[in-house]
């Protein structure tokens, strides 16, 4: 096998035509999936998470959206170069896919074993009989109770937490080596979503399968991930394993989203770190960084020209000019300066 | 009682609040709560969705009346007042919605929005209303051109600054407000927070702060309550609540939620809640939370706890105790 990479994504360019105009979405994504790893994606709504994801095996709809540009390599095979009819291959029997919303995701009108048996049949060529039996497995698999009964019922009769148990089951079932989970547990309660992340985790172990899990959402990530992709509009801010970016942070970007959760274990109370401004529209995707206007650290290059990607050390990356040998004394001076500005914050 | 200092604002007592459904079925969104409120403090409800928190808050400002049970703002059953009393009341006490899309009207501009307030309580007119609009903006951190634009053309932030622009046009004391960030991304989320904390101390007001988020609420609240399927099943100062959680739920609740620290969330010990929460419909018998319960008893099943003091200023609802 050559190397350790399931997925490699390169450079990788997105735009959605609209009436309004072009929208860069994705501009030159670069991101990696070791074998039998979690790596998250982590940026808030509009930072092109899910499309960067999603444009890997065309599931954007096309037209408006428009892959111009990149190379996607999944276990050794060029994505990108692939015809429809053989993506289909791909997709659904080697990548699943569990999408944000479990309530409008499932197929209302077909019963939830059907939804899983589809997948089977088609791309594991299972006798009518066999996909039953495996689905059933499924669903017992995925901690549903009274699995053959389960099998018979709609959508409608299971709850949010059941159904996205049900995705999970749809997902999983053809034994993909990779596992695309977007946003998995947004919008359901903390409770169910603590049983369903216990699932993927030890699904996981059980099946040996790569995870790339989407999601706004920091508990989450620091639950369930190896590596971490930290991205702000349409590109990648920072990347590195997940202690390299919960502790060691050094995109400005990331370092002010750490600071502006609550954390429930701290005692004391500090105020949060609020970004000032809002993200940047992607009809006219700015020159320099992207962050600059919102960063407290801006330099004179950064309203002009887009960092590059710096080593910071193993597989840690970070796009800030502040890396740069020459912003070192910058750099020094914000060192202080980085420590007390949790306790500044304030609304913009 | 749960309250016995003087400066108590809000007092809800016995409240309850049923839904029929169809000729039979009665859901019972809040069933026998009391708590209060004191001048200045924020006080937290939370729980999971279907717990009755919003409808809780929805019946303290009077968007539903009370099946039962009463609130009282400041010493007076806010269910009995009338005419004039009513507008007064609805002066002093203010919501912040939790949806800043569908919460403002599409087709007005934002001036109009803060201004109806200031309209519906003859507060100002002509060009002293167009400054108090102005003002309200610059408050929220909005500025005054704003007040001619329409909602959409304002991000998620900033419509929930002109949903706190209009709660705050009445110069109220009291604001109930209703998951006001749970739309918003984080960085969005420290804004708002940020902004409330500000005007508590600029304006001396006192919030019932709901919200699922229990890191959010911790952070805001001094005070809160855990709700569960109509029920108060434990009040206690954040900082308690937090340290020493007595009510299993609240336990498994906290538990729950995933710490953005991966040391700290691997060395975590889980309490984990099996299944989940029955339908408001058909609530079990006895304690709601008994199906879920790890410690539940026989006594559970037949009888529902109240709640009762269990330390200084700490309330559970739970046979444990």
């Amino acid at each position: 096998m050559a190397g350790e990479r399931l997925l490699d994504v390169k450079n990788l360019e997105v735009s959605f035509y609209t009436y309004a105009g072009k929208v860069h979405a994705v501009r030159g994504v670069s991101f990696h999936v070791n074998r039998g790893e979690t790596l998250a994606i982590v940026g808030e709504s509009g930072c092109g998470k899910t499309v960067s994801v999603q444009s890997t095996i065309k599931l954007i709809p096309m037209p408006p959206g428009k892959i111009e540009g990149g190379t996607v390599l999944f276990d050794g095979k060029d994505l990108t170069a692939m015809s429809d009819r053989d993506l289909q291959s791909v997709r659904g029997a080697e990548i699943g896919v569990i999408f944000q919303d479990p309530m409008t995701s499932l197929n209302p009108t077909m019963t939830v074993g059907r939804q899983i048996t589809e997948g089977l049949i088609k791309h594991q060529r299972l006798s009518a009989q066999e996909a039953k039996r495996r689905a059933i497995e499924m669903l017992s698999l995925v901690e549903i109770p009274n699995p053959k009964e389960r099998f018979r019922q709609y959508p409608h009769q299971f709850s949010g937490g059941m159904r996205q148990r049900v995705m999970i089951a749809i997902a999983l079932s053809c034994n993909p080596k990779l596992l695309i989970a977007d946003e998995p547990t947004t919008g359901l309660d903390v409770t169910i979503q603590a049983q369903i992340l216990d699932l993927m985790k030890s699904l996981q172990t059980k099946l040996d399968t790569s995870i790339i899990l989407i999601t706004h959402d920091l508990g989450v990530v620091s639950k369930l991930a190896d590596r971490i992709v930290v991205m702000y509009a349409g590109k990648v801010a920072e990347a590195g394993t997940s202690e390299d970016i919960f502790y060691n942070a050094l995109h400005p970007y990331t370092q002010a989203l750490l600071k502006s959760v609550p954390r429930l274990h701290e005692e004391t109370k500090r105020e949060l770190l609020a970004i000032p401004g809002t993200p940047p529209d992607l009809f006219v995707p700015p020159k320099g960084c992207a962050f600059a206007p919102r960063c407290s650290y801006a330099m004179r290059v950064c309203l002009d020209h887009q960092p590059g990607d710096f080593a910071a050390g193993g597989s840690h990356t970070v796009a800030c000019w502040l890396m740069d040998p020459r912003a070192a004394h910058v750099r020094e001076r914000h060192a202080g300066r980085a420590e007390d500005a949790g306790a500044r914050g304030g609304a913009s | 009682m749960v309250h016995d200092t003087q400066d108590t604002v809000l007092e809800v007592v016995n409240l309850k609040k049923y839904f029929q459904f169809g000729r039979r079925a009665v859901l019972k969104a809040v069933d026998d709560v009391t708590f209060s409120v004191r001048k200045g403090e924020v006080f937290g409800l939370v729980g999971e969705s279907g717990c009755g928190k919003t409808t809780v808050g929805r019946t303290i400002v009077g968007l539903y009346s009370p099946t039962g049970g009463k609130v009282l703002y400041k010493g007076e059953d806010t269910s009995r007042l009338k005419g004039a009393e009513v507008k007064k009341f609805k002066r002093r006490v203010q919501m912040i919605f939790q949806d800043p899309y569908a919460s403002l009207d599409p087709r007005m501009t934002v001036g109009d929005i803060i201004g109806e307030a200031l309209d519906i309580h003859r507060l100002a007119r002509g060009k002293e209303r167009l400054a108090r609009i102005h003002e309200l903006l610059n408050i929220v951190g909005l500025s005054a051109e704003h007040a001619s634009r329409f909602p959409h053309e304002f991000s998620g932030g900033q419509r929930q600054r002109i949903g706190i622009a209009r709660a705050l046009a009445v110069d109220p004391e009291f604001i109930v407000a209703d998951e006001p960030i749970s739309a918003l991304d984080v960085s969005i989320q420290a804004q708002v927070v940020n902004l409330l904390s500000r005007l508590r101390e600029e304006r001396g007001l006192t919030y019932i702060f709901i919200a699922h988020d229990l890191a959010m609420v911790k952070h805001l609240s001094d005070n809160v309550g855990v709700m569960y399927l109509g029920r108060l099943v434990e009040l206690a100062p954040s900082a308690e609540l937090y340290k020493n959680p007595l009510h299993p739920y609240t336990q498994g609740l906290l538990s729950a939620i995933p710490i953005p620290d991966p040391r700290v969330e691997r060395e975590r010990k889980r309490i984990v809640l099996e299944g989940e929460v029955p339908s408001p419909v058909n609530p079990p018998k006895g304690c709601k939370f008994q199906t879920r319960c790890r410690h539940a008893k026989p006594v559970c099943r037949e009888e529902d706890p109240k709640l009762k003091p269990v330390a200084p200023g700490h309330f559970a609802a739970c046979h444990l105790y």
